[in-house]
């Protein structure tokens, strides 16, 4: 296994970190968290930009064991690191940037046609990165990275310096890395849209500690995290494609034996998707409800019942399958039905994101 | 009316001027890098001691001068047993007091140039397997490379002009130790106001160029690409 494990601790004034996680080998870990929990601090340290204490081991590498007095310099480390601001190197056109590490390289598994195509870089090539957009930079400084050959990309907050749209822009690119790059990603953001698009796997920082990890969908599911606590609070669920309404231009996917309809051209039948219901779009039923305009009712089993951040409120968790989603509804609604666990109920959705 | 040779005086002084810039940049870039880098403590008593030259009359830095590198000196003296010669009066003797003179006009601009290298560009290079010397030589030198050329630039005007501490440890002896600003001292102590305007106005015009080359330099957009 290509894990990569971290177990680090640093004082910086007041703020001190102590955080211990690992993220799979494949596939990208979201390091999440608000700002200041110590998401960029812990990056720069796993780097080795920044001096914590304790342990950094990919695989079978070891980068930092301070119990046997050992540290690795970063340009050692074999790492790809994307920065908020792009810090591309001025005195150098495009195509000097990104030969920049690929020249330090002898084993170079990712060609630099490959890198230029997947990233289109291309037109980019002879330009000075002076006259590049935010969104411009920040591929360049992925394809810069990305032709180091690293073994692990660090990410850090890439798309942070960048308007919506230009965000929106560059979420592609950064969607294809892991089949661009088979390797371990770590991706600090503090944007959960960008988790529930990008990753795959999810540690949640805050105030310097590690307050859970797992897979993203376990975590996004589980009432008594942060998490729920958000607004946009909702569950990621794995669905698969069972074809496709041509009259109604809706995918049909399959969850459990159910079905959901979402509206969208649909990937080939057989594919697995993720799709992501927000907790405020839930509403809960005792019998399948009568017709209406909400196309998706699920049918599932009432698995938790927890406050929300609002006194009015609670989370409801239910499991469909071996899945679970969250509803967010009134505490009034919940104690005149009742809502309590082990209650089967009929959740009504009324909007379903295909997330990737 | 007959001239003195000048060129042996005006080839003195760029040779003095040279080798004391070269051995400026040898000495002021790390200097200036650490400067630029360092939260040492002590980096304020060195910074004081740098800039200690601008204040300082040309006098008082030749007084000690003249005592350290005299023969009974703690430079002097063993410089004397392991050579043989002396150090005042002489060009070695010259080349330790411009370089001293002219140190903070180095070791300035290249302060500067350095301090306006971004870290996170190097912790860029770092992550792209460039270790410490490649990072100074592919990303520092070229983001500094203004700093350089404004640091050889004053280093050695400055060394031409200068007069006082020369004056004071190497006296005026003509083709070993007499620069342009000595002999047009000399010049018109003698009375040969003629000489003298000869050599003040190619010290003005050269002195002139100089600075409008130093300033157009800070003015030009950078240009100059590299693939």
């Amino acid at each position: 296994m290509n894990t990569l494990a971290v177990q680090l601790r640093l004082q910086r004034g007041d703020f001190a970190l102590d955080a211990e996680w690992s993220a799979p080998a494949r596939g990208v870990t979201a390091l999440f968290g608000p700002s200041g929990a110590g998401k960029t601090t812990l990056l720069r340290a796993i780097a080795g930009l920044e001096r914590g204490m304790g342990m950094v081991k990919l695989a079978r590498q070891c980068w930092q064991d301070d119990a046997r007095g050992l540290f690795v310099p970063p340009s050692q480390r074999g790492l790809g690191v994307v920065f908020q601001d792009a810090h591309l190197f001025t005195h150098l056109s495009v195509r000097g940037n990104l030969e920049y590490g690929w020249r330090r390289v002898t084993q170079r598994p990712l060609a630099f046609e490959a890198v230029v195509e997947s990233l289109d870089l291309g037109p980019l090539l002879t330009r000075r990165p002076a006259g590049l957009s935010g969104g411009e930079r920040q591929r360049v400084a992925l394809g810069r990275a990305l032709l180091a050959q690293p073994c692990l990309l660090l990410l850090d907050e890439p798309l942070a310096a960048l308007d919506r749209e230009r965000r929106d822009q560059i979420l592609p690119y950064l969607e294809r890395l892991p089949v661009l790059a088979d390797i371990p990603i770590v991706y600090v953001t503090h944007a959960l849209d960008e988790v529930v698009r990008l990753a795959d796997h999810m540690v949640l920082l805050d105030a310097g500690r590690v307050s859970a990890q797992g897979p993203l969908t376990t975590l996004l599911a589980r009432p008594d995290l942060p998490l729920a606590r958000r607004d946009d609070a909702g569950a990621v669920l794995e669905v698969t494609v069972a074809g496709h309404d041509e009259h109604y231009h809706l995918a049909h996917l399959h969850l459990a034996g159910q079905s959901l309809y979402v509206t969208g051209p649909a990937p080939a039948s057989g594919a697995r998707l993720r799709v992501q219901i927000h907790a405020r779009d839930v509403s809960l039923a005792l019998a399948p409800p009568t017709p209406s305009t909400i196309l998706n009712v699920l049918r599932g089993t009432v698995s938790s019942v927890t406050p929300a951040s609002h006194a009015g409120q609670v989370m409801v968790g239910v499991q469909v399958g071996e899945q679970h989603l969250l509803a967010r509804i009134t505490r009034k609604s919940a104690d005149q039905l009742p809502v309590q666990p082990g209650l089967t109920v009929y959740a009504q959705i009324k909007s379903v994101a295909l997330v990737g | 009316m007959e001239l003195t040779p000048l060129w042996p005086t005006v080839a003195l002084t760029l040779q003095l001027a040279g080798v004391t810039t070269g051995v400026l940049l040898l000495l002021g870039t790390p200097l200036a890098w650490w400067l630029a880098r360092t939260r040492n403590r002590w980096k304020a008593v060195i910074e004081a001691l740098v800039t200690l030259p601008l204040v300082l009359p040309p006098t008082v830095l030749g007084f000690y001068l003249l005592i350290a590198l005299g023969p009974q000196g703690p430079l002097g003296a063993p410089w004397l047993q392991l050579t043989g010669a002396p150090l005042t009066f002489t060009f070695t003797g010259l080349v330790i007091g411009s370089v001293l003179y002219s140190l903070p006009f180095v070791v300035q601009p290249l302060h500067n140039a350095f301090g306006a290298v971004d870290q996170g560009v190097l912790d860029a290079a770092a992550t792209l397997r460039a270790g410490p010397w490649d990072r100074f030589k592919s990303i520092v030198v070229p983001l500094a490379r203004r700093g350089f050329a404004t640091a050889a630039v004053l280093g050695f005007a400055h060394t031409v002009g200068e007069f006082g501490v020369v004056l004071m440890i190497g006296g005026n002896i003509p083709g070993e130790t007499q620069v342009l600003s000595i002999a047009i001292y000399d010049r018109v102590e003698s009375l040969r106001y003629d000489e003298a305007h000869v050599l003040a106005g190619l010290l003005l015009v050269f002195s002139f160029a100089v600075l409008w080359w130093v300033y157009r330099l800070q003015r030009r957009p950078d240009v100059d690409a590299r693939p």
